[in-house]
């Protein structure tokens, strides 16, 4: 099966919408009704969190979602348990998103062999270095037929984003702007010489922009920049919102494109 | 040496630097630098004259008489608690700040525990003239409060912690947020041996000194240079990983780093990481690690702000692993009768932290004409109100 990351960039060259969710929030079991939903309003690509303790990279609403999801109970092998027939139900690519701590306990090997039998395309681990990724795993990830995403930020220099683009195959994680999630400053989406200089460097993989984007302005500014964006707090916010899950997802969604 | 890092930044399975991208600049910047600047010689001509005169080193190496009568021993006591702002901290906040000035950062951010390192920063911060900022756990606030006044005294902001278990692993966490936040203006002074390459060797480097002057002094005192025991306490474990430095590759010292067994191992209540923890990856490096089955960091528990921390700096895991060192647990009511033996043996009033070694010196088995240094790492001025309180010397 051809990795659905490739597919989807092949097909589609602009305006991508990435959406970031923590597995386990609001409740243990709502997984698999969310993928279904954003899917059915018509998003791209979806990143399922695995909630961690101490989420390095992450600002106060991941963090809590991670909270809720923890003390709901999830943990890697639930969340593999609650995806097991997803490929039943949607094509539609999705990648893993979590940090390095968890995943070692697992088993970065048996964690990679049990995402290739459910149909998982890609890992995002932003804790884990390009280095030792290189050093320990690469191998491994790619037996397993799994993109290993890699975050460049405005501060990466040149050399090393071309690194970066040598040792991954799905696309380039580009961080808007020196911030942890969550940030609604709208700084984000202010640095377009960074964005236009990794858009003409001429690299192997398409760019998505991620880290303060949160609604219609934002994400339509980003896509002017790269191949699309990626969206975590200002959903996980939705989520949170009284009232139906299905609704509160759906007029998310449409709010950023209509 | 044995027990250096390798090429990688590793002690050998422990270490690296596990860090988002978004850190990776700055510690690379790091990484590339520390060695190069704190050995030129003006750097070590600066630092070793404010070690000098500005934080009273050498410290003392006493020879504790009444302490070694009751253990049988010979016991001295290195004197970390006699440095300006009382604690071993300054030494490596004095030797970051020089480096952060010539990496020409202009904002200096920190985590504390117990408000030792906290103050030791802002005490530098305020001698150079430069922002300081120090994230310190809500609950570390609550219980270290003559500490929180002294930094904000220094003119330092301290920002309260507020998520998870609100102590020194919540403030880490935070700082590390603050400098993905603040990339290029800011430099992170890391207060131990923790955190990603270089951070590990360049804290031990700067606290090695504590050992570099036990050798100078113990050739003095004893005609030998080194003692068949060192004994330290360990949370990140900077004052040991000092202590031990010069020592690491000497087999005839015994090395012995003292954890805080909390209200018991096995209570689950505890910050004994060599005995609960298991490999994993906190705040940027790959250590011992207290966790659940899943990999969640678990929430230690100590008396000592100072102790209460889930990893151990890789160095001691290595040490732990190799059995390059022996470590021993204290639980709180052990380090508390520490804490009054030796203000009552000696007229020292100890920190909680450094207690924790004091009561391990019946259980290492040294032998009457055996030479025992124990690290005083810090004093007990910060801890009065719990000593207050336990000892129900506030007429209650």
């Amino acid at each position: 099966m051809e990795n659905r990351i490739k597919t989807l960039f092949a097909e589609k060259q602009q305006g991508l919408l990435s959406v970031y969710f923590t597995a386990g929030f609001p409740n243990l079991n709502d997984t698999v009704p969310i993928i279904l939903e954003l899917e059915k309003n018509g998003v791209d690509l979806i990143e399922v969190g695995m909630p961690f303790s101490d989420p390095l990279a992450d600002g106060p609403t991941i963090q809590q979602s991670s909270d809720i999801a923890l003390k709901n109970g999830m943990t890697i092998p639930k969340l593999f348990e609650q995806l097991q027939d997803i490929r039943k139900h949607t094509q539609i690519p999705l990648v893993l998103m979590g940090y390095l701590n968890p995943v070692m306990q697992y088993g970065v090997e048996r964690f990679c062999q049990k995402a290739k039998e459910i149909g998982i395309d890609g890992v995002i681990l932003p804790d884990l270095p390009l280095s030792d990724y290189v050093r320990e795993f690469k191998g491994i990830f790619e037996e397993n037929g799994l993109s290993k995403i890699f975050l460049v930020t405005p501060q990466t220099p040149e050399q090393r984003i071309r690194e970066i683009d040598s040792h991954t195959n799905g696309f380039v994680y580009m961080v808007s702007s020196a911030s942890t999630t969550g940030s609604t400053t709208g700084k984000a989406v202010a640095n377009t010489d960074y964005f236009d200089r990794v858009a003409k460097m001429g690299l192997r993989n398409p760019g998505l922009i991620g880290f303060g984007i949160h609604n219609k302005d934002t994400f339509g500014q980003a896509c002017n920049h790269a191949k699309g964006a990626i969206i975590g707090s200002a959903f996980i916010k939705a989520l949170s919102q009284e009232g139906d899950l299905k609704q509160n997802i759906s007029s998310f969604i449409q709010s950023l494109r209509n | 040496m044995k027990y250096s890092i390798d090429e990688n930044g590793f002690y050998g399975r422990f270490g690296g630097a596990y860090v988002p991208e978004m850190l990776y600049p700055n510690v690379e910047e790091l990484r590339q630098n520390y060695l190069k600047i704190m050995y030129e010689p003006a750097f070590q001509e600066e630092l070793q004259g404010l070690l000098k005169d500005y934080v009273g080193r050498p410290t003392p190496l006493y020879f504790a008489k009444r302490l070694s009568e009751k253990y049988n021993t010979r016991i001295y006591l290195k004197r970390e608690d006699l440095n300006h702002t009382g604690a071993h901290k300054i030494n490596n906040t004095m030797g970051q700040i020089l480096l952060a000035k010539r990496l020409g950062k202009k904002r200096i951010i920190a985590e504390t525990g117990a408000g030792q390192h906290g103050v030791a920063t802002a005490t530098v911060c305020a001698l150079m003239g430069l922002e300081c900022i120090v994230y310190m756990g809500e609950v570390d606030i609550e219980r270290q409060a003559p500490n929180v006044a002294r930094m904000k005294m220094l003119g330092a902001t301290v920002v309260p912690a507020i998520s998870g278990s609100r102590t020194l692993k919540d403030a880490t966490n935070e700082a590390i947020r603050d400098w993905i936040s603040n990339p290029e203006d800011t430099y992170y002074i890391i207060g131990s041996v923790v955190g990603p390459h270089p951070y590990p060797d360049m804290v031990a480097r700067f606290q090695a000194v504590i050992s570099e002057e036990m050798m100078a002094q113990l050739q003095e005192k004893e005609g030998r240079d080194y003692p068949d025991f060192v004994v330290a306490c360990v949370g990140g474990g900077s004052n040991a990983a000092g202590a031990f430095y010069h020592y690491l590759d000497r087999p005839e010292v015994k090395l012995v780093a003292v954890e805080a067994a909390g209200l018991g191992v096995d209570s689950g209540e505890s910050a004994a990481t060599s005995v609960l923890g298991k490999e994993g990856v906190i705040h940027g490096s790959r250590t011992l690690l207290m966790q659940t089955e899943d990999g969640q960091v678990v929430e230690p528990y100590s008396i000592s702000a100072g102790l209460d921390y889930p990893g151990v700096g890789p160095l001691h895991a290595h040490l732990h692993q190799s059995g390059r060192a022996i470590f021993k647990s204290i639980t709180d009511e052990e380090a508390l009768q520490a804490v009054l033996e030796l203000t009552q043996l000696e007229g020292i009033i100890p920190a909680l932290e450094s207690a924790h070694a004091l009561a391990a010196l019946d259980r290492i088995g040294a032998k009457p004409d055996e030479v025992v240094v124990l690290n005083l790492s810090g004093r007990g001025d910060k801890d009065l109100a719990t000593y207050l309180k336990r000892f129900h010397f506030d007429g209650e």
